[in-house]
C-alpha cells in the first residue's frame, strides 16, 4: 500500500542550523492499516508527513503509494490520493467561502467548467448530517463562522469524501477543547473504520496512541525507534511505553504537550 | 441649469461609471478573489484602448472588442507568468509589466501618443444607428455600457461557481487548501489574471470608443479609481452571493462617478480626480485598521493620566 524506502531529509544543510529531520527511514503499510505515531518534539513526525505528501523533495530514498513511485510528484498531484489534516483547524478550509463551496472543491469531480449537481449537494448534506453538528443546515454560510471543532470535523469530511488511499492526521485534535477533541476523534475512528482508509495519525496522547489503530510507531531523531503491532499494543501500558522509549531513544520522552495529557 | 443639461450630465456619469466598472470587476476578480494587487491595471487599460483604437480606425469596431480583450488577456498572462513561474514578486511583476506596456502602447499607436477616432464607426455609433427610430436613442451610450456590464456580470457569476471559479476564489482565500484539493494554485492564478485583465482591456476599449480617441494617458490612475470604486461598492454590497457583490462593484463605480460629477459642478477642478480617488482608497483601507487601534490609543491615554494623577498625589503627601 504505502512503502517508504530509506528516506532522509536535512534542513538547512551546510549551515550551523543544519538539522537531520529524517534519517534513513523506512516502513511499509498494508491496506487498511491505522497507525498512530508518537515521539518527542522535533522527532520528525510532521516532516515524515511532509515527505509523504510532497511538501518538499527528500534528499534520498523513495515513496511508493499503491506500487506507484510518487517520489517526485508535486504536492497537489499527490493530494488526489492523500488526504491530510493539520493541527490548525484553519488550515484545511477556505474561511471566506461557503461550506458547500469548500466541499465542492474537496470533491474534485468533474471538468473545470462543471457546476454542482443537485445530487452532489444532497450528498454533501448527507455526509455532514453524520457529524450531528447541524452543519447540513448551514451550507451557504462562510466556513469562517464555524468553531474550530466544527471546521476540523468539516475538514475531515472533506479529506475523506473523495476516498483517498491514504489519510494523514497531524495532531488534528490538539488545538480543540477536550470535549470537542474527543468528539472529532470519535468521528475519525468511525469514518476511517467504516471505509477502511489506510491512516497515519500523529498524536500526543499516549493512551489514544495505544487504544486506537492496529499499529504504533515511536519516532526519535528522524527514525522509527519502536514499531508495535496489534498484539503488542494490547498488552502495553502507557508506563511500559515510556520505559520502552527511554531504552530505545536513550533519553526521556520530552513532548511538552504529552506531559499535560 | 436646465433639466435637460442635468440629465445629460447624469447620463455621461452613468455611462462612464458603467464602462469603468468593467475594470472594477477585473479587480473584483484579481484583488478580492485572488488576493493579488495587479499593478499592471493602468497599462492594461491603456493597452485595451490603444489596441481598440487602431482596430476601429481600420473600420472594425466590433472586432476591436475581441482584439482589446485578447490584448488584455495576454498582458495578464505575462503578469501572472512573471509572478508564478519566474520568481518575481507579485507587486513588482505588475509594475514591470505596466512600465513595459508604455512602450508597447506607443508602438501600437505607431509612435504617436494619441489616436483620433473622429468620424469612424464605433460600437456607440453602431448602437445609435440601430436605435435611430426609437425613443431610446437618447440613452444609446448608456445602453451600450449596460449591455456589456450585464454580460460580464452574468459571465462572472456563472464562471465563479464552476469548479475552476471556486478554485480561483480559494486560491486567494487559502492556497494550501487549493493544493490539498489537488489543484495547482499556479494554474488558477494564471487563469484568474488572464480573465481579469481581459475585462480591463474591454473597459479601455469601450472608453476609447466612447471618447472617440485613445491616448497614452487614458489609463493613468485607473487602478486607484477602480480600487476606490471597489471599496465603495463593497461597503454597500460586500456580502452575499457573487452576483450581488458583482452588482455592488458596478454600483460603487457609478457612485464614484456621480460624486465626482457633483464635485465638478461645485467647481472642483477636473485635475483633482486622481487625488480624490487616492484619498478615498486611503480612507477605505485605513478606517478598519484605525478603528481597531482606537481602543488601545484611548487606553494608553487614560493610563498616562492615571499615572500622572498618582504621582501628583504622592507629591502632595511628601510635601
Amino acid at each position: 500500500m504505502l512503502k517508504v524506502e530509506s528516506i532522509s531529509k536535512t534542513f538547512h544543510p551546510g549551515t550551523p542550523d543544519a538539522k537531520k529531520a529524517l534519517d534513513n527511514l523506512s516502513f511499509s503499510l498494508e491496506a487498511g492499516d491505522f497507525v498512530t505515531i508518537i515521539g518527542s518534539n522535533g522527532a520528525g513526525k510532521s516532516t515524515l508527513f511532509g515527505a509523504i505528501s510532497g511538501d518538499f523533495l527528500t534528499d534520498q530514498g523513495a515513496v511508493y503509494l499503491d506500487g506507484k513511485d510518487i517520489t517526485f510528484d508535486l504536492a497537489h498531484k499527490r493530494a488526489k490520493y492523500i488526504g491530510r489534516l493539520f493541527q490548525d483547524p484553519m488550515k484545511g478550509t477556505a474561511p471566506g467561502m461557503s461550506i458547500e463551496d469548500n466541499m465542492a472543491l474537496a470533491l474534485g469531480k468533474g471538468g473545470w467548467l462543471s457546476h454542482l449537481t443537485k445530487g452532489e449537494k444532497q450528498d454533501f448534506r448527507d455526509a455532514l448530517s453524520v457529524l450531528d453538528m447541524g452543519l447540513e443546515q448551514r451550507m451557504k454560510q462562510p466556513v469562517g463562522l464555524l468553531s474550530g471543532g466544527q471546521r476540523q470535523a468539516l475538514t475531515l469530511m472533506m479529506a475523506t469524501m473523495s476516498n483517498p488511499k491514504l489519510l494523514l492526521l497531524d495532531e488534528h485534535t490538539a488545538a480543540l477543547d477536550p470535549a470537542t477533541a474527543s468528539k472529532v476523534l470519535q468521528i475519525t475512528k468511525d469514518v476511517v473504520g467504516k471505509r477502511a482508509i489506510t491512516t497515519l495519525m500523529i498524536t500526543h496522547n499516549m493512551k489514544d496512541a495505544l487504544s486506537i489503530g492496529n499499529r504504533t510507531f515511536m519516532m526519535e531523531s528522524g527514525k522509527i525507534v519502536l514499531d508495535l503491532d496489534k498484539e503488542q499494543k494490547k498488552t502495553m501500558t502507557v508506563a511500559d511505553l515510556l520505559e520502552q522509549f527511554k531504552r530505545q531513544a536513550g533519553k526521556e520522552l520530552d513532548n511538552d504537550r504529552m506531559l499535560f495529557s | 441649469m436646465s433639466v435637460a443639461v442635468i440629465l445629460n450630465l447624469l447620463q455621461t456619469a452613468l455611462t462612464l461609471g458603467l464602462i469603468c466598472s468593467l475594470t472594477v470587476l477585473a479587480l473584483f476578480l484579481s484583488y478580492s478573489m485572488l488576493n493579488v494587487c495587479d499593478l499592471s491595471t493602468d497599462g492594461c487599460f491603456t493597452l485595451g484602448a490603444t489596441t481598440a483604437a487602431m482596430v476601429v480606425l481600420s473600420g472594425h469596431p466590433y472586432l476591436a472588442i475581441v482584439a482589446a480583450m485578447g490584448a488584455g488577456a495576454m498582458s495578464g498572462f505575462v503578469t501572472a507568468f512573471l509572478q508564478t513561474k519566474m520568481g518575481v514578486d507579485s507587486l513588482l511583476s505588475g509594475i514591470i509589466v505596466n512600465t513595459g506596456l508604455y512602450s508597447v502602447n506607443i508602438a501600437i499607436m505607431k509612435g504617436a501618443s494619441i489616436v483620433n477616432l473622429n468620424g469612424t464607426d464605433t460600437v456607440f455609433s453602431g448602437m445609435r444607428s440601430i436605435l435611430k427610430e426609437s425613443s431610446l436613442l437618447r440613452y444609446s451610450d448608456l445602453l451600450v455600457g449596460l449591455i456589456f456590464v450585464a454580460l460580464i456580470i452574468v459571465f462572472l457569476a456563472t464562471f465563479l461557481s464552476t469548479k475552476l471559479g471556486r478554485a480561483i476564489r480559494a486560491t486567494g482565500n487559502n492556497p494550501e487548501m487549493v493544493k490539498a484539493s489537488s489543484i495547482n494554485p499556479v494554474f488558477t492564478t494564471i487563469v484568474g489574471l488572464v480573465v481579469a485583465n481581459s475585462f480591463t482591456g474591454l473597459s479601455g476599449c469601450l472608453l476609447s470608443q466612447m471618447q472617440k480617441s485613445a491616448n497614452i494617458d487614458i489609463g493613468t490612475g485607473m487602478l486607484t479609481i477602480a480600487l476606490a470604486s471597489l471599496l465603495i461598492g463593497s461597503t454597500f454590497m460586500g456580502k452575499g452571493s457573487i452576483a450581488k457583490r458583482a452588482v455592488g462593484m458596478v454600483v460603487g463605480s457609478v457612485i464614484f462617478r456621480l460624486v465626482y460629477m457633483v464635485a465638478l459642478r461645485f467647481h472642483m477642478p477636473a485635475f483633482m480626480l486622481k487625488l480624490v480617488s487616492s484619498v478615498i482608497v486611503v480612507i477605505a483601507i485605513s478606517t478598519p485598521y484605525l478603528k481597531q487601534r482606537y481602543p488601545m490609543l484611548m487606553r494608553r491615554l487614560s493610563h498616562k493620566k492615571e499615572i500622572t494623577r498618582r504621582m501628583e498625589k504622592e507629591g502632595e503627601k511628601n510635601a
